[in-house]
């Protein structure tokens, strides 16, 4: 099956050749890093999470909205979404790896990691994420591979398989709830600190996963013959575009909250991120760059018109895509540690070999989403041609 | 019997995931019985006699920590005698006994009318050894654990250093060591009687555990026993407990429940 993935046009090679080098740079910070220790990031006592711990909250709302394809198809029979399923699933194997690639070059001390499982602690949410993660690799790989194997061969996907389907739709719910949780459950952090948490991880990850599925699918269907249907394209645009309206709501959920109470707890870290606090306002560009994509995005996605046009889909997708990375990838860590305990502002800026780091990890998922998708498009492509 | 490659993948993998996961099966089902096997009886940490039950506290005079000189030796006994790392930069620094001034140490409890004298006072910082604390409810391998005596400890060679405790101690009291600490120490002034940590782990104020296993105070409460008195909270006749009757005491952060066991005496 894998052997689909070594023959390409040049484009192919060059993009790979492409990921590999930035794979290699990165490589030699994180050995770099390994060396001298976490010090090299701009990480400290006060910011005790930075970028790394960002991507990886970002990358398993991705993972998790793999779902967004299953359950129209297996729950409502929504056939259209057929022959897309295990793009969504790969997808899924991939923002799953990256995760805990995330989390690898993040602990202090990688070669213990294992102590999470000999010594297993029922009372720490990062066990149980760590237990939910990688059995959703596990379901992942289980599904895409075999589905994948059945249509290689014209056969019908295997029945043994759909226990496993159904199992993944709670358990993708599950890895962002959990996840989450590690945040929402912290006392003294009050940006973290909410019962929306959980519900606006998934929000937005079933606005930014779906819309990255469709700009992979639309960049497919450029540079191979496998068309994955202009109705499916458009549902998936519907189901980013009313994600995006939820989690656009609960934020203003919080705003309210925080304002109207009046509690400066809750309102510092928010005017930190937005307006900025006592002079620091490093994160208040990113915000207003994330908040008019917002916008643009839902709205482009609300005209039929406009949605229809592929150029337009594409551009609101990214602005989607790029806002809610922003709100979790960048914002969301760095805003729950500003003001610290001690209601001083310390902020936080990613050195390079850290932002080499994390591009390299982004390579590493963008690679593999490229081989198993390769595979996957020869095997469609093969189909069509019989 | 034949197998093909993606059969013998299978089973390798299997079996690699059965083999990672038995040990940890073991522990959940059972847990502890596994460490004694491992380590004999004789390695186990000796429990209290339950009839003397000790849940150690500390009682901080802040008008007494305002003499010349006092917060000062009390912050140079402990950071000798723990080999605490010195970085020279407030990012990479490693902290377990420091002060700070009132509005820091009370942040939102600010009160603008207060006296200038209190705003000047320093208020001593250190773990709170919490009754309920939050670093422990989330460290995933249980290196950090509260003792039967209260003391909230830590095993070095356990932490994985994910920091999940950091961004759960609403105090402040966890530190990183974000490169080796051993460089960033005198070697001409080691304590041979502690360990030194190596980059990559958690570590705090530990209350003096190895001191209290020798009879002997905390280093801190030595140097100043004029400022700081250490001693058993659960006996109501102790040192502190007869303290906190008579003088009227604040700590930090109760609205989030942790139910710290350092007493600021005002």
């Amino acid at each position: 099956m894998i052997e689909k993935a070594l023959k390409g046009e040049p484009r192919y090679y060059m993009w790979l050749v492409f990921l590999l080098g930035i794979i290699g740079v990165g490589m030699g910070c994180w050995f770099y890093q390994l060396h001298k220790g976490l010090g090299i990031t701009g990480m400290g006592r006060d910011i005790s999470w930075g970028v790394y711990i960002a991507q990886f909250t970002y990358l398993v709302g991705v993972a998790a909205s793999a779902v967004m394809i299953v359950i129209p198809l297996y729950l409502h029979n929504y056939k259209k979404y057929g022959k897309l399923v295990v793009f969504g699933e790969f997808l899924a194997i991939a923002a799953v790896t990256m995760c805990m690639l995330f989390i690898v070059v993040d602990v202090g001390q990688p070669q213990r990691m294992l102590n999470v499982l000999l010594h297993p602690t029922l009372n720490s949410i990062l066990f149980y994420d760590m237990i939910v993660l990688c059995g959703y690799l596990v379901i992942n790989v289980i599904v895409g591979y075999n589905c994948l194997l059945a249509d290689a061969s014209h056969r019908p996907h295997p029945g043994w398989v759909t226990p496993f389907i159904y199992l993944s739709i709670p358990w993708a719910v599950s890895i962002h709830t959990v996840t989450a949780f590690l945040y929402a459950g912290l006392p003294g952090r009050h940006l973290w600190l909410t019962a929306v948490m959980a519900p606006r991880f998934l929000a937005s990850a079933f606005a930014s996963g779906p819309a990255l599925l469709i700009i992979v699918l639309l960049i497919i269907s450029r540079v191979s013959k496998f068309d994955p249907g202009r109705e499916a394209v458009q549902t998936i645009a519907k189901t980013v575009c009313y994600a995006m309206i939820v989690n656009l709501f609960l934020v203003g959920m919080e705003i309210f909250t925080a304002f109207y109470s009046n509690i400066p707890g809750h309102m510092h870290p928010l005017q930190y991120l937005f307006v900025g606090l006592h002079g620091h306002g490093k994160i208040v560009a990113w915000m207003w760059t994330a908040a008019p994509f917002a916008f643009i995005g839902v709205i482009l996605l609300l005209i039929p018109a406009a949605r229809r046009h592929h150029g337009i889909l594409a551009f609101a997708c990214a602005s989607i895509f790029l806002a809610c990375w922003i709100d979790k990838g960048v914002a969301l860590v760095i805003g729950g540690f500003i003001p610290n305990p001690f209601d001083r502002i310390v902020e936080y800026s990613a050195t390079f070999p850290e932002i080499s780091i994390t591009l390299a990890i982004w390579a590493i998922g963008a690679l593999i989403l490229t081989v198993l998708h390769k595979v996957a498009i020869t095997v469609r492509e093969e189909q069509a041609s019989t | 019997m034949s197998m093909n490659r993606r059969q013998f993948i299978k089973i390798a993998g299997l079996s690699t995931l059965f083999g990672v996961a038995g040990k940890g099966a073991f522990e959940f089902l059972s847990p502890g019985v596994l460490d004694a096997a491992e380590h004999g009886h004789g390695a186990q940490v000796p429990e209290e006699p339950a009839e003397k039950a000790i849940r150690w506290g500390m009682t901080i005079d802040v008008e007494k920590c305002g003499e010349p000189g006092v917060v000062d030796k009390c912050i140079k006994a402990c950071h000798s005698t723990h080999n605490i790392p010195d970085f020279g930069n407030s990012k990479n620094q490693v902290k377990w006994l420091w002060q700070d001034d009132y509005e820091h140490t009370f942040a939102g409890n600010e009160n603008s009318y207060m006296d200038d004298h209190v705003k000047e006072l320093p208020f001593l910082c250190l773990c709170n050894h919490c009754d309920e604390p939050p670093c422990v409810r989330v460290c995933p391998t249980k290196a950090t654990f509260k003792r039967s005596d209260g003391i909230v400890a830590m095993d070095y060679h356990r932490c994985i250093g994910c920091r999940f405790c950091m961004a759960a101690c609403p105090y402040g009291s966890r530190s990183f060591n974000w490169f080796d600490p051993r460089n960033a120490l005198n070697e001409k002034e080691y304590n041979m009687e502690f360990p030194t940590r190596m980059r990559g782990v958690v570590e705090k104020c530990n209350f003096c555990v190895e001191r209290l296993a020798k009879n002997q105070l905390p280093a801190c409460v030595e140097a100043a026993p004029e400022a700081l008195a250490f001693g058993n909270l659960a006996d109501p006749d102790s040192n502190v407990r007869q303290i906190l009757r008579k003088r009227s005491s604040m700590r930090r952060k109760l609205e989030l429940g942790t139910k710290p066991s350092v007493f600021y005496l005002v």
